[in-house]
């Protein structure tokens, strides 16, 4: 009888652990645990309460809400509008594409974006800003994404041409925002009007796209058996690493002028560009050195003796292999520069937080909203580089690298 | 009979090098030296090319390039200055105020986010589930807005929602908050306060020789000199003293009070610099956690396994077994954490706490000498990583596994 229970007792399969289970083990395993857990609960329910209480029916959200368009791309001609239309929505059919030909993460990043965007759309509240030819433009970004995926997938297209385009739309997309001097139908925009989100990403995304060659090639310098380039390329890397991001934005905004010939004159937005570039590239360069160390000397024998030349070596063997070991150092950089780019305020361009400042200070009744304002500029910001971090990850986990941090 | 065609006996048949049939194009030491001229002229052509558009620039401007400005008598004010400074003082006291104020908001700051940071990621590390999650929602808070934002919330709406004098919110302490700042009780030295700093520094000094000595005693005899002990009680014994002769009273508290639109006393830090404090700190205790949290998951649980295994005390498993492989992994991004406040702290310049890159702003803008100002800032910050990159080389050699 005894040894038939005992049998019974080995032979039940383990029980998945039920919900009072999981409390027991998560929340009062041991008195101290059980004594957190309750002064803790009801502490964070009460916050949590506060903040919705807050949010709902407290702040009054009127600052943030009355200029979508500000916020999005500042003192940008109303008129010229169709300009930054025409980017954005080059940019979500290269995303659609890109997902059409290598799917995984991009269709992430492409249904919540377009998601957001028809969202938007649909949005069952009367505002100025969503004129209908508003919100059929951005519904209308759902087709630029569908049309782009449909391209991607069904079309064999090389993958460097989807890259070289990806290269051509913040190019093209700078030209356009500038429009020319000379023209009536796009005429010049200075840059002293653009400002916002639309100022944040231009930073953003031309930081990185600039730094990461320049990168590449200090971390070769550095490398380099040329005495001169090896020793002009460490002095650049560790002074620039050894003094703060906003010593640099004020180098390249005053002191810039001075080292270049008396009438060359480089656009403020373009200066601070520099200097994002010239930083971030600073630190790739490091990141990729690292990586550059951890290729093994086998491997570039093992090409020499294949026959390759070094720059088939260097490319093909070398800096897959560096770039894939440091990657999530070279994502968390770029999450950094994102943050980063908040410093041009301090030198007076409007990015997304220097609108947000502008309005703050536009009107005594909205200094009294500056809560509402700072709180919203934080959770967008928060956004984008949480959905950065979030990509980072999915990124380490599908190239099988673990981040050392 | 030799095989008419032997493939080994042509291999090892000394071959002739034929350097002329090698175009000179493709020889590897013309190349390398064509790259070492042309970079170096490249490399020197540029920065001769930005000397003389510079030195153009500075002689059609009329602009000084000496560092005599530091001497001349400076016409603006800093509030709050740490050491004694006024309008009218020398451009390099104020440069030095500066200075006195970046080290003293990245010391604070540092201290503070260390140990914030590591009481989060112990926190993260809980077998509490809520206080796990608490941690998480700290770390990725901080670690996902810029730190420019977080400060200009901190500075700019909570402490510019803060009461006027009149209607001080008071906090047990007693802690006055107000719009001018945060008053709080704090010790001054009195009089005879100075003896009992002098021997407390003293005794501190004797024990840290002792323990290192009696240590080291006790590694080469293998006899117990209860190190531990003696050095504390060495502490214990001067600090004592100390009290003793300086009338048992070294220090009285210091009550800040409100007289008449204003509080007297006590400790006073700004709105700037609780501020910058608050967000610096915080900010930078979201990162230290993380890499507190990575450290100590990097010790394998076979170590402190083996180390109960072999009759180690708990206070033993943690501090000879976790703590020194911990650490091994913690402190160099650790100390590129602490580089970092550093630098950051030159954020203040957006809300007007003064430390030396907002000292070098208003320089700027006063006496017209760019130039040598940014050189001067460069240079402060230049030594101070170069002398943190020192400290953590120095660290990484004592520390790295001796490989025989």
């Amino acid at each position: 009888m005894a040894i038939k229970e005992l049998d019974q007792d080995i032979m039940r399969p383990p029980q998945p652990p039920g919900l009072i289970k999981w409390i027991r083990d998560n929340l009062f395993n041991g008195i101290m645990n059980s004594v957190l857990t309750i002064i803790l609960f009801p502490a964070v329910l009460y916050l949590i309460y506060l903040i919705l209480n807050w949010i709902l029916v407290t702040a009054n959200w009127r600052a943030v809400s009355e200029f979508p368009m500000l916020f999005a791309v500042g003192q940008y001609p109303r008129d010229q509008l169709w300009r930054v239309g025409v980017i954005f929505s080059g940019l979500i059919f290269m995303l659609g594409v890109s997902w059409g030909r290598w799917g995984g993460l991009l269709r992430m990043i492409t249904m919540v974006v377009v998601g957001f965007l028809v969202l938007i759309a649909v949005l069952p509240v009367q505002h100025p800003a969503l004129t209908v030819q508003m919100r059929l433009y951005l519904g209308g970004n759902l087709v630029f994404a569908a049309l782009g995926f449909l391209i991607g997938k069904k079309t064999k297209l090389k993958e460097y041409l989807i890259i070289i385009f990806w290269f051509l739309i913040p190019v093209g997309g700078i030209i356009l925002l500038a429009g020319f001097d000379s023209s009536a139908q796009l005429p010049a925009v200075p840059t002293t009007l653009w400002g916002g989100l639309m100022v944040t990403i231009l930073l953003a995304a031309g930081g990185i796209v600039l730094s990461f060659p320049l990168g590449v090639a200090l971390a070769f310098g550095r490398r380099s058996s040329l005495p001169v380039v090896s020793a002009f390329s460490t002095i650049f890397i560790e002074v620039i690493r050894g003094v703060p991001l906003v010593t640099i934005l004020f180098m390249f905004s005053i002191i810039l002028a001075l080292f270049l010939p008396a009438e060359s004159r480089i656009d403020r937005l373009v200066r601070a560009l520099m200097a994002v570039t010239v930083f971030s590239a600073a630190y790739s360069a490091e990141n990729v050195r690292g990586g550059l160390q951890s290729v093994p000397l086998g491997q570039i024998e093992a090409a020499k003796a294949l026959g390759m030349g070094n720059f088939k070596t260097t490319v093909f063997i070398v800096l897959p292999q560096a770039l894939r070991a440091v990657l999530p150092a070279i994502v968390g950089q770029f999450i950094a520069l994102f943050k980063d780019t908040t410093l041009v305020v301090i030198i007076g361009i409007n990015d997304f937080l220097g609108i947000g400042r502008s309005i703050i200070n536009s009107d005594p009744e909205f200094v009294q909203m500056r809560t509402e304002v700072y709180i919203f500029m934080a959770v967008v910001y928060w956004i984008f580089s949480y959905l950065m971090s979030l990509a980072s990850r999915r990124i380490e986990s599908a190239l099988g690298v673990e981040s050392n941090l | 009979m030799p095989h008419p065609f032997n493939p080994l006996e042509q291999m090892m048949k000394p071959q002739k090098t034929d350097t002329a049939s090698i175009p000179f194009y493709r020889d590897e030491r013309v190349l390398n030296t064509a790259a070492q001229i042309i970079s170096t002229v490249a490399i020197f052509g540029f920065l001769v090319w930005a000397v003389i558009n510079f030195l153009n620039a500075a002689d059609a401007r009329n602009m000084e390039l000496s560092f005599k400005f530091l001497k001349e008598a400076s016409g603006f004010p800093i509030s709050n200055p740490p050491i004694d400074y006024e309008a009218g003082m020398t451009y390099g006291r104020a440069f030095l105020v500066g200075l006195v104020n970046t080290l003293l908001i990245s010391g604070v700051g540092i201290v503070a986010a260390t140990i914030v940071g590591t009481l989060v990621a112990l926190a993260r590390l809980s077998s509490n589930w809520l206080l796990s999650r608490i941690a998480l929602v700290f770390i990725e808070f901080h670690r996902n807005i810029p730190l420019l934002v977080l400060l200009f919330i901190w500075y700019f709406v909570v402490f510019g929602f803060v009461p006027p004098v009149k209607e001080s919110l008071v906090w047990p302490g007693p802690i006055y908050i107000n719009k001018r700042g945060i008053y709080m009780a704090w010790p001054r030295l009195t009089e005879t306060g100075s003896t009992f700093v002098i021997l407390f520094v003293i005794g501190i000094l004797v024990a840290i020789i002792a323990f290192i000595i009696l240590r080291r005693i006790r590694k080469n005899t293998g006899k117990n000199t209860y190190f531990i002990p003696i050095s504390i009680a060495l502490a214990v014994v001067f600090a004592l003293a100390g009290w003793f002769l300086s009338g048992g009273s070294p220090f009285a508290i210091d009550i800040p009070f409100l007289d008449g639109f204003n509080f007297q006393g006590g400790l006073r830090l700004t709105p700037e610099f609780a501020g910058m404090f608050l967000s610096l700190s915080l900010y930078t205790a979201a990162f230290i956690a993380e890499v507190v949290r990575g450290g100590i998951q990097a010790v394998s649980k076979g170590q402190i396994e083996a180390a109960r295994a072999v009759g180690l005390s708990q206070f033993q498993v943690l501090s000879l077994v976790v703590m020194p492989q911990a650490l091994r992994i913690i402190i160099p991004p650790m100390i590129s954490q602490y580089l970092n406040l550093t630098k950051n702290s030159s954020l203040a310049l957006a809300i007007g706490f003064q430390e030396v890159f907002a000292v070098g702003k208003i320089t700027i803008n006063q006496a017209g000498r760019a130039v040598p100002v940014f050189a001067l800032i460069m240079l402060t910050y230049l030594s101070l990583s170069l002398l943190t990159s020192f400290i953590l080389n120095l660290y990484n050699r004592r520390i790295q596994f001796v490989v025989r």
